[in-house]
C-alpha cells in the first residue's frame, strides 16, 4: 500500500475540555483532549458509552462550545466561524435526525436546499446517492416506514449530498443489522477512496475498529491512544491464547479460567476459551493449564482495548444459592409453538417456535426490529399472542396467578428503575413488590449489596448512576425474589465492553445455580455465550440451535464463516435469496 | 445572510410536515371551527325564555296588560302561580328562576301618588343570570309604564324616569362579542401552542441537530418557523372573520384592513411566544404545558373575552396588563361592534407592537446555533 503523504491534518483540537451540569453533577464530558485528524481516510472514535464520543462530534460541527481549549476544522476556527465550516461538513447525529414524516426523496430536496446544492447538479447526485444506498425503490415511502438500517443509510445520503470534505458519524451503525452495518462501511469507504473524503465514524462496536484506518480510543473523556488498529493489537503479540478441552463445558472453563492471577480476560469464542494473558504471563508452565489444548491466537484490536483498560475482575462463585435448591426436573421450562403477533396489518412476530431447558442460557439474536421484544413481551405475559401457544414453567404468564408469577425475574431493556430514587430504595421498593417483607426483605437486599458490590452508591440516585451500575441494580433487583427463570431484554444495549464481560460472568454463575435465562441481544458475539440460541429476522427464525450448530449450518451455505456475525449475514442472504 | 434557496426549503419542509401530521391540523383547523361552533351556537350568555312565575293576586285590566308586556317578549317564559307558596316551592326546586308578585291593589293605586308596588325576587344562585333577568324585568316594567300612561292619557307621579338604550350590540347578543374575542383565542392556539410544540419536536427527534449542522442560519431557521405558521395563524384569522360575520351574523363597524393589521400584530406576539417557550422547553410534553398555561388559558380567562376585566380584582386587573391577548380582544370587540374608534385603536395597538418587538427581539438574542 502506498503512503498518501498529507500535509494538514482535516481537524486538529488542542486542549479541549467541555463539561455539562446534568441534575446536581457537573460532569466533564472531555478533559483536555489533544488530536490531529488525518484527511483522506476513515478514524475511529472508540470508546464505551459515555466516553464523550458525541461531545467530541458536536464540537467539530460547531454545535457545542467548548469551555477549553481550540478546535480547527479544515483549516477554519469552528468556534468563532461555524458557519463556514458547516459549509463543508456532513453530520449524521446519533438519531437518525430525519424528517420521518417526509419522504425519502423530500428529505434529500430538503438538505439539498439547506446545503445550497444547485438544481442542475442534483439529479445526477440523488441518482448516485439511491443507487449507492439501495433506496432507490423507496424515493417516494415515508422515512418514517423504512427499517433501521434504511434510515441510517437515508441519513447517510442526506449528508452526502453535497459531497463533503469531512464527514462525522455518530454511531451509525448501532443497532443495525449486520448485514447493513456493511453496507454503510462499503459506502463510507467509497467516499473516501473516489471522492478523497475524510471521515469520523464513532461506534461502540469493537470489531469495526479494525476497519478503521486510524483511531481515537476515547474513555471517561480522556484520549488514551491514536493509532492504526494494528498498532494497538501488536502491542499484544504472544499474550492471546485459544484453550480448550473435550469434556468440561466451555462456561465452566472459562469461569475457571478467569480466576487465574496470570489472565486479564477469558472470553468464550467458539468452541474455545479466549484469553488474554497479563504482560509477561503465558498459560505454558501454569498448574491450571496441564491437560489443556493451548494455541497461541491472533490479537486483536478488543484485546488491547481491555487491557488498556485493565480488564475485569473475576466474580467469585456464590456458596449456597436458594434457586440451586431448584428440584432438577428435566424436560423444557419454556415452549413456544406456531407463535404470531400481528400490528394492524404489520406481522411482528411470524408463527415461532423454540423451547428452552432448565438451566440453559438461551438467547434471542437479532437486529433491532427482528422481533425480539415482542416475542420477549409475549413470553413474559405483557402482551397477548395473536395466535400460537406458550408456556413458561408450565403455564401461559398472561392468565397465571401472581404466585406463578414471581417465579419469574425480568429485566426491560431500559432498566426500568426509579430515577429519583436511591438504590436502597428502588431495593426496597421492588422487595416489597415481590411480597417480601421482615427478616427475609433485610437478607435479600443485603445479599444484592453483598453480590453485586453497591456499598458504595447506596444513597445515590439511580439516574446519577453509570449505566453499568445502573444494569447491576436492575438485575440486582430482577433477582431478589430468587426466580427460577430470568428475563434479560437487550441487557447489554450501550454498556461498555466491560461491563459486558462482568454481566456475562453473572449470568453464568446463575446458570450454573440451575436458573433458565432467556436473554435478547443485538450483539453477535455475545451469542456465543449462549447455550443455545434462536436468529430472528423481520419475525421469523431464521436458525436455532447451539453457536456452533449455527455457524456450520451458515457455512452450508458455501460462505465462509469464522464468527456469529458472518453466520447471521449468511443467513439472512440465504433467506432473501 | 439569507438563502432563497434555503428558506424555501425550509419552509416547504415545514407545510408537508404540517399537512401530514394529524395533531397540526387538529390544531391548526379543527379545533378553531369547534370553538367557533361552540362560541356561536352552543355557549350563550343571554337570558332566554326564563321560566319566571306570576303571581297575581287579583286580575284586572292593568295586572293583565302588565304580565301581556311580559309574554310579549323573548326573554320570558311566564308561569301563573296561584299564591306566594306554590311560587316559592317553585323556586326553590329550581322551576323558574325568578318571581314577580303583583298584590291586589295594584290596578287600584297605580296611578295613585306612590305608584303600585310590584315585587320581583330573583334566584342568585347564578349571578350571571340574575342581573340580566332583573335588568330586563325593569326594562320590561319601565316601558309597559309609559305605554300604558299614554294609552289612557294619564301621567304618573314619577319623579325620574330611566330611559335606557344599549348602543353597539343594540340586540344584546352575547355572541357578537364572544365570536370576535375568539378570534384571539384561536390566533394564540396557532401562534405559540402549535409554534412551541413543533419547535420542541424538532428538538426532541433530533432533527434540530442534524438541521444545525448543516450551513444553515439560526435567522433562516426562526424565519423559516415563523413565515409558515403565520400564514396558517392568518388562515385562521380570516376563517374567525368569514364564519363571524357570514355564519352568526356578527356585525363588522370597522375596517377590515385595520383588523387584519392588528391581527398580523398579534400573531407575531405569539408566534414569539411560542418561539421562546420551545428554546426553554425542548420537548413536547413540557413545551405544550407551558403554552397552555402561559398563553392559551390568559387568552381565555384573563383577556376580557368572557369575562369583563373592569370586574375582576385589582391585583388580577393588574396582571391583564401583561397578557397580549387582552390588547388583542379590546381591538376586536372595538373593530366589529362600534368601528373605528382610534382612541381605542391607537393604544391598544401599540401596546401590542411593543410587546411584539419585545418577544421577537428576545428569541433572536437567546436562539444560537447551539446544542449547549
Amino acid at each position: 500500500m502506498t503512503e498518501i503523504i498529507v500535509a494538514e491534518p482535516v481537524a486538529v483540537f488542542t486542549g479541549v475540555g467541555k463539561s455539562f451540569v446534568a441534575g446536581k453533577r457537573r460532569v466533564e464530558a472531555l478533559r483536555g483532549v489533544s488530536a490531529r485528524l488525518r484527511a483522506g481516510c476513515v478514524t475511529g472514535l472508540i470508546g464505551p458509552d459515555g466516553a464523550g464520543k458525541t461531545t467530541l462530534m458536536r464540537l467539530l460541527a460547531g454545535l457545542l462550545k467548548p469551555d477549553a481549549g481550540e478546535i480547527h476544522v479544515l483549516g477554519q476556527d469552528v468556534i468563532g466561524e461555524p458557519l463556514r465550516v458547516q459549509q463543508s461538513l456532513g453530520y449524521m447525529p446519533q438519531r437518525f435526525g430525519l424528517y420521518e414524516d417526509l419522504s425519502v426523496q423530500e428529505n434529500l430536496d430538503l438538505y439539498a436546499d439547506l446545503q445550497c446544492v444547485a438544481h442542475a447538479a442534483r439529479p445526477e447526485r440523488y441518482a448516485e446517492l439511491m443507487h449507492m444506498t439501495g433506496l432507490a425503490p423507496f424515493t417516494h415511502r415515508l422515512a418514517g416506514q423504512l427499517s433501521g438500517g434504511m434510515k441510517q443509510k437515508l441519513g447517510l445520503a442526506c449528508a452526502l449530498v453535497r459531497s463533503p470534505k469531512l464527514l462525522l458519524l455518530d454511531e451509525p451503525t448501532a443497532g443495525v443489522d449486520p448485514v447493513s452495518r456493511r453496507e454503510l462501511w462499503e459506502i463510507v469507504y467509497r467516499q473516501v477512496e473516489q471522492a478523497g473524503m475524510s471521515v469520523l465514524f464513532s461506534t461502540a462496536y469493537l470489531d469495526e475498529a479494525e476497519r478503521c484506518d486510524d483511531l481515537l480510543l476515547l474513555h471517561q473523556g480522556q484520549l488514551l491512544g491514536q493509532g492504526k488498529p494494528a498498532e494497538f493489537s501488536s502491542r499484544m503479540q504472544g499474550r492471546i491464547f485459544n484453550v480448550s478441552n473435550g469434556s468440561e463445558s466451555r462456561r465452566r472453563l472459562q469461569q475457571q479460567l478467569v480466576q487465574q492471577e496470570s489472565v486479564l480476560d477469558a472470553l468464550i469464542q467458539g468452541e474455545a476459551v479466549r484469553l488474554v494473558m497479563h504482560e509477561g504471563r503465558s498459560p505454558q508452565g501454569e498448574v491450571w493449564a496441564k491437560g489443556l489444548k493451548i494455541e497461541q491466537a491472533a490479537p486483536r484490536f478488543e484485546d488491547a482495548f481491555v487491557a488498556m483498560l485493565g480488564g475485569v475482575g473475576a466474580i467469585a462463585p456464590e456458596a449456597v444459592h436458594a434457586a440451586a435448591t431448584v428440584t432438577a426436573k428435566n424436560g423444557p421450562v419454556i415452549e413456544v409453538a406456531d407463535l404470531s403477533r400481528n400490528f394492524g396489518e404489520f406481522q411482528a412476530v411470524k408463527s415461532i417456535g423454540f423451547h428452552v431447558e432448565r438451566g440453559e442460557v438461551f438467547g434471542l439474536l437479532g437486529a433491532n426490529g427482528a422481533g425480539k421484544s415482542t416475542t420477549f413481551r409475549m413470553l413474559c405475559g405483557l402482551l397477548p399472542a395473536s395466535s400460537g401457544s406458550l408456556t413458561v414453567a408450565g403455564m401461559n404468564l398472561r392468565d397465571a396467578p401472581a404466585s406463578a408469577r414471581s417465579r419469574i425475574g425480568y429485566m426491560s431493556q431500559r432498566f426500568s428503575l426509579y430515577g429519583t430514587l436511591s438504590v436502597l430504595e428502588n431495593l426496597r421498593f421492588f422487595s416489597s413488590v415481590y411480597g417480601l417483607s421482615g427478616k427475609g426483605r433485610r437478607a435479600r437486599i443485603d445479599w444484592a449489596f453483598e453480590r453485586f458490590d453497591l456499598h458504595d452508591i447506596a444513597d445515590t440516585a439511580s439516574d446519577d448512576l453509570s449505566l453499568g451500575y445502573k444494569q447491576r441494580l436492575a438485575m440486582a433487583a430482577a433477582l431478589l425474589h430468587e426466580p427460577d427463570i430470568l428475563f434479560l431484554d437487550e441487557p447489554t444495549s450501550g454498556v461498555d465492553p466491560l461491563a459486558r464481560r462482568e454481566f456475562w460472568q453473572r449470568i453464568n454463575l446463575l446458570a450454573e445455580q440451575g436458573v433458565t435465562v432467556l436473554v435478547t441481544t443485538h450483539f453477535m458475539e455475545e451469542a456465543e455465550y449462549c447455550d443455545r440460541l434462536v436468529i430472528m429476522a423481520e419475525g421469523s427464525i431464521l436458525a436455532s440451535g447451539t453457536p456452533q450448530a449455527i455457524k456450520q449450518t451458515a457455512a452450508a451455505t458455501g460462505e465462509k464463516v469464522a464468527t456469529m456475525e458472518d453466520a447471521f449475514i449468511a443467513l439472512i442472504q440465504r433467506e432473501a435469496a | 445572510m439569507i438563502s432563497g434557496m434555503r428558506m424555501r426549503g425550509l419552509m416547504r419542509k415545514e407545510f408537508l410536515q404540517i399537512w401530514r401530521d394529524p395533531s397540526s391540523i387538529a390544531i391548526a383547523f379543527v379545533l378553531p371551527v369547534l370553538l367557533l361552533f361552540i362560541f356561536g351556537y352552543g355557549v350563550s350568555l343571554d337570558a332566554k325564555h326564563v321560566p319566571i312565575a306570576l303571581v297575581v293576586e287579583q286580575q284586572d285590566a292593568a295586572t293583565a296588560s302588565f304580565t301581556g308586556a311580559f309574554r310579549k317578549l323573548d326573554y320570558f317564559a311566564p308561569l301563573p302561580f296561584a299564591n306566594m307558596r306554590d311560587a316559592e316551592e317553585a323556586m326553590r326546586e329550581g322551576e323558574v328562576e325568578a318571581i314577580l308578585h303583583l298584590k291586589s291593589d295594584f290596578g287600584r293605586t297605580i296611578f295613585q301618588p306612590g305608584g303600585a308596588p310590584a315585587q320581583l325576587i330573583v334566584n342568585g344562585v347564578n349571578a350571571n343570570t340574575a342581573r340580566l333577568i332583573s335588568g330586563y324585568a325593569t326594562g320590561v316594567w319601565a316601558t309597559w309604564l309609559q305605554q300604558y300612561a299614554a294609552l289612557n292619557a294619564r301621567s304618573f307621579n314619577v319623579p325620574v324616569m330611566v330611559q335606557s338604550r344599549v348602543w353597539f350590540n343594540s340586540e344584546l347578543k352575547s355572541r357578537n362579542y364572544l365570536v370576535p374575542g375568539l378570534i384571539a383565542v384561536i390566533m394564540t392556539l396557532i401562534g405559540a401552542l402549535l409554534t412551541a410544540l413543533v419547535v420542541s419536536r424538532e428538538w426532541e427527534r433530533g432533527t434540530m441537530e442534524s438541521l444545525m449542522a448543516t450551513p444553515v442560519s439560526m435567522s433562516e431557521i426562526l424565519l423559516g418557523k415563523i413565515i409558515p405558521y403565520f400564514l396558517l395563524g392568518t388562515g385562521g384569522m380570516l376563517l374567525s372573520v368569514a364564519m363571524a360575520v357570514w355564519l352568526f351574523g356578527v356585525p363588522l363597524h370597522g375596517s377590515f384592513f385595520l383588523l387584519f393589521g392588528v391581527a398580523s400584530l398579534f400573531l407575531l406576539v405569539a408566534l414569539g411566544m411560542g418561539l421562546l417557550i420551545s428554546t426553554v422547553a425542548k420537548n413536547q410534553f413540557v413545551a405544550s404545558q407551558i403554552a397552555l398555561v402561559v398563553t392559551f388559558l390568559p387568552a381565555f380567562l384573563l383577556s376580557g373575552f368572557i369575562f369583563e376585566i373592569a370586574s375582576m380584582p385589582q391585583v388580577v386587573q393588574f396582571i391583564t396588563h401583561i397578557i397580549p391577548a387582552r390588547y388583542f380582544v379590546a381591538l376586536l370587540h372595538t373593530l366589529f361592534m362600534a368601528g373605528n374608534i382610534w382612541s381605542v385603536i391607537v393604544p391598544n395597538t401599540l401596546a401590542l407592537a411593543i410587546m411584539a418587538l419585545f418577544f421577537m427581539g428576545l428569541v433572536w438574542r437567546i436562539s444560537r446555533k447551539r446544542l449547549d
